[in-house]
């Protein structure tokens, strides 16, 4: 084109857009404008590995420096996805290894890694620097090992809540003595022992290190001779933080914690003796970040430790913490902006806490900047969720768990269909909601009509009849992930909202009444979608074709059925639909 | 259900202009012939379908979860079909099954171990017999459980009975031969017996692929007793403990055996010359390697 600016030029310009919704716009426009961006594009991610394949995203963006690729559906987190379904990472390891040699960073999430994946990853890649595995599985310490003793130029391992197969903690060891260059260590989610002084070491020759979060194996004792080597740290997650009563260690640790004049984020705190508690509130008045949430430590020692922290942002606690200490949590910390509480004794039959509602009104109402909460409780009203919807109209993300399934409003016995509408009706920037309780058709009807923002929704023992999904899927306008398990939902309203499916990253039902036969059909009509039946009972056309599926994952792809399927997975295709019927 | 919604926007927030359930042009109604903007009504889905959705007759009988209620979907089931689904429902033998709302072991040899389902009235004891709820994820559940243990008082070593009793207890399980692992849930059992049928379940399913077994086969599967336990297979059933130490599954009480074992293990019997009962030198480390 005559008028167009040079390449140069635009591609100059495209470098200052860094949101991919951006980036993917700018492709749009035109074939030299998709062209020039597809050469220029550093950073990939890919929601759902299933997708698209590595093959496709190399052809078209051929010089890539960053990956963030995310595997399971979420509600593998809570063992509903079978264990082998899927997720590997080998083959865009093996895939990458050959087309990205300057590749520098590999995010993952709910992804299967091997220790061969991450030996290949210290291999291939000469300027590798950023490895987080958050919540993947599959490899061992072996793996670690690799990537410690070949990623020379390595700045950050965060192992994020990964499950590692311990054999030692030998691992760390394998750091060269010439390795400088780490910024962010996370090994939290590790059991062995690592060793102490290959640690120490390791603190004191890397003075770029900012974030260092230990595993539960490191002594309190030993957490002082850590910090004084490295006194810019900005966030540090602590061991087991428990000694039998000594000044000596409590006066090393004061010193200690005093040295670091940067941190800003503390978590760890593993059976906590809540005399040592006291040994950080020099820092606190700059924390913006706490998680307590291994904290088994009873409302007063939270109380006091919250109320050296007026700067907090966001605080992680168990229901220990009870609505006293929520009171003077909203009354302390005026910045709060995330909240999560979890429960100490999910499975007890009877409170074990004085945890209820009111604590979640009092902070939504104390807390103006609150915009993320996660909740577990035993018992909500409507009347409450209404206050927190009115207080809070900025809320972003809400989810509440509501420890017994189906529980009705404790004063009323009513659903808590007005309590949620009301949430979605105010709070009109929700983009994550996670419903709970006594719920009909109707609160799905209030989603449907007013949460237009509303990315991710996840349903358990909800609705009476398909009216509730249908709702949900021909009003939440920017839904992108929609999880159910235990619904009444069936055939109809799936298959009256198949163009919808689309339009989403994926869906996922279990234990609902979606029948082998609808399945088939929704795969045989939309063959860009990969319609997953997952049923661990053997083949789905062994039984009835009316019969349910246990469970269901959709999902819009342009890489047609995957290749990988363990034997209780069947993709509905066209093939299918007519080999099996 | 239809009848009264297509009858009005019933309460305040219904969807405005009665059923107008179309946001985008390129609709979803791919199955309906009927491109309107109205709820699709009954007879026109079923068309669309090609699916008879009444009758549900089920072909054979089968002592699993299968049977039985899943008649009863000719209709859209309301939340009291779905909770009186559950109650009627027989337990699946397998570990992480869709019947995920009770657990209740049917199996006479074993005696039942828990009782309760959500269908039971309001506020008790629902939420420990299912699946994945409440929605935690299991390394905050091993912290708190293993934050129990460290005072052992009377009181908390039965708090972390009731844990271990409630918590879903997923261990790994590998084959030899098979590269993939499986999990399965051992507080789903209540006895060996149940937990190894699952298990030649499982990997016979993973041996058998896409093959369609012939009704008499698989009744002769579910009745059988296990084979993993009684030697006559050419497998055998082995337990990772705590201690590092590979045994076989079977020796000790079912308790003792899920408070010690890590991970299992089905080995070819032809490798398992040496593994020692729990009674004996419990020093004598195994040389057989994990998988």
């Amino acid at each position: 084109m005559a008028y167009s600016f040079p390449e140069e030029v635009l591609e100059y310009v495209f470098a200052f857009l860094s949101s991919d919704k951006d980036r993917n716009a700018v492709s749009l426009v035109c074939k030299s404008w998709y062209e020039i961006e597809r050469w220029c594009r550093r950073r990939i991610f890919i929601g759902n590995c299933y997708a698209v394949s590595p093959q496709i995203v190399i052809r078209r963006f051929p010089e890539v420096s960053a990956v963030k690729i995310k595997g399971k559906p979420h509600f593998a987190d809570f063992n509903l996805v079978p264990e082998g379904w899927g997720a590997y990472l080998y083959p865009w390891i093996s895939a990458m290894a050959r087309s990205y040699p300057w590749l520098e960073e590999i995010k993952l999430k709910r992804m299967v890694v091997t220790d061969e994946s991450l030996e290949l990853i210290s291999k291939s890649f000469k300027n590798f620097k950023v490895l987080v595995l958050s919540s993947c599985e599959g490899f061992t310490t072996d793996g670690l090992a690799s990537i410690a003793a070949n990623c020379r130029n390595l700045r950050e391992l965060d192992l994020k809540e990964s499950e590692v197969e311990d054999l030692s903690g030998h691992w760390l060891s394998h750091f060269p003595d010439n390795f400088t260059s780490l910024v962010s260590l996370n090994m939290s989610c590790l059991g062995s022992e690592v060793s102490f002084s290959a640690l120490e070491r390791l603190v004191s020759r890397c003075p770029n290190l900012k974030t260092l979060r230990l595993n539960r194996a490191v002594p309190i004792e030993k957490l002082p001779s850590l910090l004084r080597r490295a006194p810019q740290l900005v966030e540090f997650g602590t061991g087991a933080y428990s000694a039998e009563i000594r000044t000596d260690i409590f006066s090393n640790l004061v010193e200690a914690f005093s040295g670091c004049k940067h941190l800003k984020s503390l978590s760890g705190f593993w059976d906590v003796v809540p005399a040592y508690l006291p040994a950080m509130y020099n820092v606190c008045s700059r924390i913006t970040s706490l998680n307590l949430s291994y904290a088994t430590v009873q409302s007063p020692d939270l109380v006091e430790l919250i109320s050296q922290c007026p700067n907090l942002k966001c605080l992680w606690v168990l229901d220990y913490i009870e609505d006293a200490g929520l009171k003077a949590l909203s009354s302390y910390c005026k910045d709060l902006q995330e909240l999560r509480v979890f429960p100490s004794d999910p499975y007890g039959a009877e409170p074990n806490v004085s945890l209820t509602e009111q604590g979640l009104v009092t902070v939504s109402a104390g807390c103006p900047k609150l915009q993320s909460v996660l909740y577990f409780c035993r018992q909500m009203s409507n009347a409450a969720l209404i206050a927190i919807a009115r207080n809070r109209p900025n809320l972003i993300r809400f989810r509440l768990c509501i420890i017994e399934p189906q529980a009705p409003d404790y004063l009323t016995l009513e659903p808590l269909d007005t309590g949620f509408g009301a949430i979605v009706e105010h709070c009109k920037q929700l983009r994550r909601l996670s419903l709970s309780g006594l719920l009909t058709d109707r609160v799905f009807e209030y989603i449907g009509t007013h949460a237009k923002k509303l990315e991710m929704l996840s349903i358990a023992f909800a609705g009476d009849s398909d009216l509730g999904l249908h709702y949900v899927l021909s009003g939440c306008e920017s839904l992108r992930k929609l999880e159910i398990r235990d619904c009444p939902f069936g055939d109809k309203a799936l298959l009256a909202n198949a163009a919808k499916l689309e339009t989403m990253r994926s869906l996922w039902m279990s234990s609902c009444s979606v029948s082998y036969g609808a399945c088939k059909l929704l795969g045989q009509k939309m063959p860009r979608l990969n319609v997953e039946v997952i049923d661990e009972r053997g083949p789905p056309d062994s039984r009835p074709e009316t019969c349910p599926v246990e469970k269901l994952y959709v999902y819009r792809t342009v890489a047609g059925p995957r290749v990988d399927k363990p034997d209780f997975v069947w993709t509905m295709d066209e093939d299918a639909a007519l080999r099996l019927s | 259900m239809e009848n009264t919604l297509l009858g009005g926007g019933g309460g305040g927030g219904g969807i405005s202009g009665g059923m107008s359930i179309v946001s985008r042009e390129e609709n979803n109604m791919a199955m309906s012939s009927d491109e309107s903007s109205s709820y699709p009504d009954e007879s026109e889905l079923e068309l669309g379908l090609g699916l008879s959705l009444g009758g549900g007759a089920k072909s054979k009988s089968k002592p699993t979860a299968t049977a039985g209620p899943w008649g009863q979907y000719a209709r859209i089931l309301t939340a009291k079909d779905f909770l009186s689904v559950v109650s009627t429902k027989e337990s699946s033998s397998s570990s992480s099954s869709s019947s995920s709302v009770t657990k209740a072991n049917n199996n006479p040899s074993c005696g039942v171990k828990r009782t309760a389902e959500p269908s039971s009235p309001p506020g008790r004891s629902g939420a420990s017999q299912v699946v994945g709820w409440p929605p935690i994820r299991t390394y905050r559940i091993q912290s708190l459980v293993n934050h129990a243990k460290s005072p052992m008082t009377e009181e908390i070593t039965s708090a972390v009975d009731k844990w271990l009793l409630k918590a879903s207890l997923f261990v790994k399980v590998n084959m030899d031969g098979i590269p993939i692992g499986r999990k399965v849930d051992l507080n789903a059992h209540s006895c060996y017996e149940t937990l190894s049928q699952t298990l030649d379940n499982m990997f016979k399913l993973s041996v058998a692929v896409g093959a369609r077994r012939s009704n008499a086969e698989e009744q002769v599967v579910m009745t059988r007793p296990s084979r993993l336990l009684n030697g006559s297979s050419e497998f055998m059933l082995t337990y990772e403990d705590k201690e590092g130490d590979w045994m076989l599954v079977g020796d000790v009480p079912w308790e003792m055996f899920l408070s010690s074992v890590k991970r299992l293990r089905i080995m070819r019997t032809a490798e398992a010359n040496g593994l020692a009962p729990r009674s004996h030198e419990r020093n004598r480390r195994q040389s057989i390697a994990p998988v």
